[in-house]
């Protein structure tokens, strides 16, 4: 190519304590031209984007705008080159009408000082919503529109920056699709003006109708920039996932789980409107079952409607055959059902607290008597959970907060298991821990498992998925897309399902 | 069409209330629905309405201001100290109480903006301190011989329309202008929206607070000249609770308490709502602690309006919802 690009990183490096975070990255893009940036999650996309939005600094490496070195050190200096970015949330004020959301600190001034050219405002909004086809007053508070709009908005306030690059993360997420072609036809608009677009998004059917090029990374590493023109859905998720399958496989072998065990929790046609949809699986006794899908999938939202803390619009949850009426979480913490969210600080644990204090919480009614907790016993059955799980702590006493994140996760589980649980739902229960408490913590979910507990896994972490579970159900848009057998399923396979990339 | 009907009724929530309450007090007392007593509504409420109107600015940008009555004692007093004590001309001492007024406000908004206090605790210490300092001032005695000059903002009139009354309406024209005409009054609703997104458009979110919080001390400021003018001293328990009266005033003419949607006008009819309940109830010979019953009530029950329409209203901003 001859051309100048208009966006040049070259060889970002970026560390986070702990964390490589990019490696020598480079990324161009060049002028009126779409790029897609795909990568699972913690590939570093955001921080690459980041970086060049000046939120983060890069630890080395240089970025080149329209041939030129220079220096992104605010989100104010990105927007002073021409870089717009529109993030999942919308920077827009809700209340305010869109004319003044485009114009935010841009006023035109009246006559007086202070004041505000009121037509002007409204007529420049009305013509940067022309200019992208879009039928809205300018003067309609901006909550009164649907999202979609509400992102065209963001592209109108972009473009009254004469914005040459805008970064769109995740734009479709939220959109119907009659709304995806809109923001289509807009983006294939902006192209034709010469503007570029950096697309992010992890459904490879849209990246290949919209993109002319992707961009794929890897745990921090640059895996290529290709041509999407002639590539297939399959060549692009090989990109993505890139290794092969299963290294900390402990499974025990050529076991069927399935025939030999009682079903334990059933699920049966379970929807919440607009976010699941008709799902049914069965989860038997001394079963790990995985489940897998992208962010957004509804992977949390159905774990969080088995335990009650939403209620289903439809469907029924049985235990060991019988129908569960389950109105709140406490409720289902009576049936039998456990819940390690995602959220290990906010939702799991009193940080400042005890790890004494922490496990015995739930139970805290059978420590008491007379209204008075009996910290002494509290304080043996904690120990006993210590030794049991193998919590690393310099006794019952520490603070939460003061233990890794992996010792953490030791005791929300501890504190779980004061209860019996019949059912263990697991979400995401490895993030952010390192590799050896990892392994622990698989350990001890195998063990719990063949103790006759049924536990369903959500990760995000496909070397996880199948080297966990027994099973792994898919999900992508609020259904379970697919079932598969780990020791017979890829990575590949389920990014496809995931994804609801064709199969080639 | 939920949506503007929920709007359509918060706004339209003080005029309801307010008529309904104009009807009962006509019907239950005949001594209410008189053009003195109307005029009375309208002098004897200047400070509540001031005050509403300072509550409402900084209310609109995200904050709340829990100083105002404690302000306008201290510099109704400041004032009044400066002509009896020091002999100054009422409209200087007025001028200095004024400015007292808005420092104490810059430092309400420097300890929210820059001390990164929340709202309610900077404003509460404010409330003890200017309180105390009013003692201290007063020796915890009245001021008065304020004279004619002084007076006449409390008590004059010209061509026959009270002070009070001309004070405020100024007030309300010029603050309305501000909020709905200006630069500043746009980014007063931007920051109440959402203060990271006006952050984000280069709006210079910490000026403007520390200019509403200032208005708000200038404005309780001139609400404390007022009634000291008016009952001819300034007392050292002037105005005690005044911030649950502006805050009550400003929630019912549709302010909200989590910022960024309200106006001035309809602040100001609850205002005129609070100063309507309390006359009528005066009427009715209800003994003031179940007077303070009722208005603790009616702001339950304007807060309760309030969250459920922003609730029904809110459904389509995703940041409304998260909390």
């Amino acid at each position: 190519m001859n051309t100048t690009p208009l966006l040049h990183m070259s060889a970002i490096s970026k560390s986070f304590p702990g964390v490589k975070a990019l490696d020598r990255v480079d990324f161009t893009v060049q002028p009126g031209e779409i790029m897609a940036l795909l990568g699972e999650n913690g590939a570093g996309k955001s921080t690459l984007m980041r970086i060049l939005d000046g939120v983060f600094t890069p630890d080395s490496g240089q970025i080149f705008w329209r041939g030129q070195p220079v220096q992104i050190r605010s989100p104010q200096d990105a927007k002073n080159l021409g870089i717009s970015m529109i993030h999942q949330e919308l920077a827009l004020v809700p209340y305010l009408d869109v004319a003044k959301n485009i114009y935010l600190g841009r006023e035109p001034a009246g006559l007086l000082p202070g004041t505000i050219d009121w037509t002007t405002l409204y007529e420049q909004a009305h013509q940067q919503l022309a200019r992208l086809d879009l039928d809205v007053d300018p003067r309609t508070p901006v909550r009164d529109l649907p999202l979609a709009q509400q992102q065209m908005v963001e592209v109108a306030k972009a473009l009254s920056l004469s914005a040459q690059l805008i970064v769109m993360d995740e734009p479709t997420s939220s959109l119907s699709n009659a709304e995806v072609a809109v923001l289509f036809r807009t983006m294939r608009a902006l192209k034709e003006q010469g503007v570029s677009i950096v697309f992010i998004s992890h459904r490879l059917n849209e990246i290949f109708a919209i993109a002319d090029r992707v961009t794929v990374l890897r745990d921090g590493s640059l895996v290529g920039s290709e041509p999407l023109q002639g590539m297939t859905a399959d060549a692009l998720i090989r990109m993505m996932v890139g290794r092969e399958l299963g290294e900390t496989n402990q499974r025990p072998a050529g076991e069927d789980v399935q025939s030999q065990r009682q079903p334990i929790l059933e699920v049966r046609n379970l929807s919440r409107a607009g976010i699941l949809h008709d799902i049914n699986f069965t989860l038997y006794e001394g079963e790990i079952l995985g489940v897998a899908g992208l962010v957004g999938a509804g992977r949390t939202e159905l774990a969080e409607t088995i335990f009650s803390v939403h209620p289903p619009t439809q469907g029924d949850i049985l235990l060991r055959g019988q129908k569960l009426r389950l109105r709140r979480p406490a409720d289902a913490i009576r049936a039998g059902i456990a819940l390690v969210t995602e959220d290990r600080k906010g939702q799991g644990l009193f940080l400042r607290m005890e790890v004494g204090a922490n496990i015995s919480v739930r139970i805290l009614h059978q420590l008491a008597r007379f209204g008075l907790i009996r910290w002494r016993d509290s304080q043996h059955l904690a120990q006993e959970y210590v030794d049991k799980l193998g919590v690393r702590t310099p006794s019952v006493r520490q603070k939460v907060r003061n233990l890794s994140g992996g010792n953490q996760q030791k005791v929300v589980i501890a504190k779980w298991l004061t209860l019996k649980p019949q059912v263990l739902i697991l979400d995401e229960p490895t993030r952010g821990i390192d590799v050896g408490a990892k392994g622990e913590i698989h350990r001890l979910m195998r063990e719990l498992a063949s103790q006759g507990v049924g536990i369903l896994m959500i990760s995000s972490e496909l070397p996880e998925v199948l080297g966990v579970s027994d099973r792994v159900l898919v999900m992508r848009g609020g259904r379970v897309v697919a079932e598969m057998n780990p020791r017979l399923a890829t990575q590949d396979d389920i990014m496809r399902a995931a994804t609801g990339a064709k199969t080639s | 069409m939920s949506l503007s009907l929920s709007r359509l009724f918060r706004r339209s929530t003080v005029f309801i209330f307010l008529l309904v309450l104009v009807v009962f007090f006509s019907l239950t007392t005949n001594r209410f629905l008189v053009g003195q007593n109307l005029t009375n509504i309208l002098v004897q409420n200047s400070h509540v309405i001031l005050t509403a109107v300072g509550m409402t600015l900084v209310m609109l940008s995200g904050g709340i201001d829990l100083s105002v009555g404690s302000v306008a004692a201290l510099c109704g007093a400041l004032s009044a100290g400066l002509v009896a004590r020091n002999g100054l001309p009422a409209e200087i001492a007025i001028v200095l109480g004024l400015v007292a007024g808005f420092g104490l406000g810059l430092v309400n908004g420097g300890l929210v903006v820059y001390g990164k206090l929340p709202p309610f605790v900077a404003t509460l210490s404010m409330l003890g301190v200017a309180r105390g300092l009013t003692l201290a001032y007063t020796n915890s005695r009245p001021i008065s011989n304020l004279g004619d000059a002084y007076n006449f903002w409390g008590r004059g009139d010209v061509l026959g329309v009270p002070m009070p009354l001309i004070v405020w309406v100024t007030v309300v024209v010029l603050m309305t202008y501000l909020l709905s005409q200006t630069r500043f009054g746009l980014y007063v609703y931007a920051i109440g929206g959402s203060e990271e997104t006006a952050r984000l458009a280069s709006v210079p979110v910490n000026r403007v607070k520390m200019v509403t919080y200032g208005l708000s001390g200038t404005l309780a400021a001139l609400a404390g000249v007022l009634l000291t003018a008016r009952v001819y001293s300034a007392q050292p328990q002037a105005a005690v609770g005044l911030e649950l009266q502006a805050i009550t005033a400003a929630v019912l003419g549709g302010v909200s308490l989590f910022g960024g949607v309200g106006n001035i006008p309809t602040a100001v009819f609850g205002a005129l709502l609070v100063g309507v309940l309390g006359n009528g109830m005066n009427h009715l010979r209800v003994a003031s602690y179940p007077q303070q019953i009722i208005q603790g009530v009616v702001l339950v029950l304007a807060v309760a309006i309030d969250m459920a329409t922003q609730r029904i209203g809110g459904h389509k901003s995703k940041r409304g919802s998260s909390s």
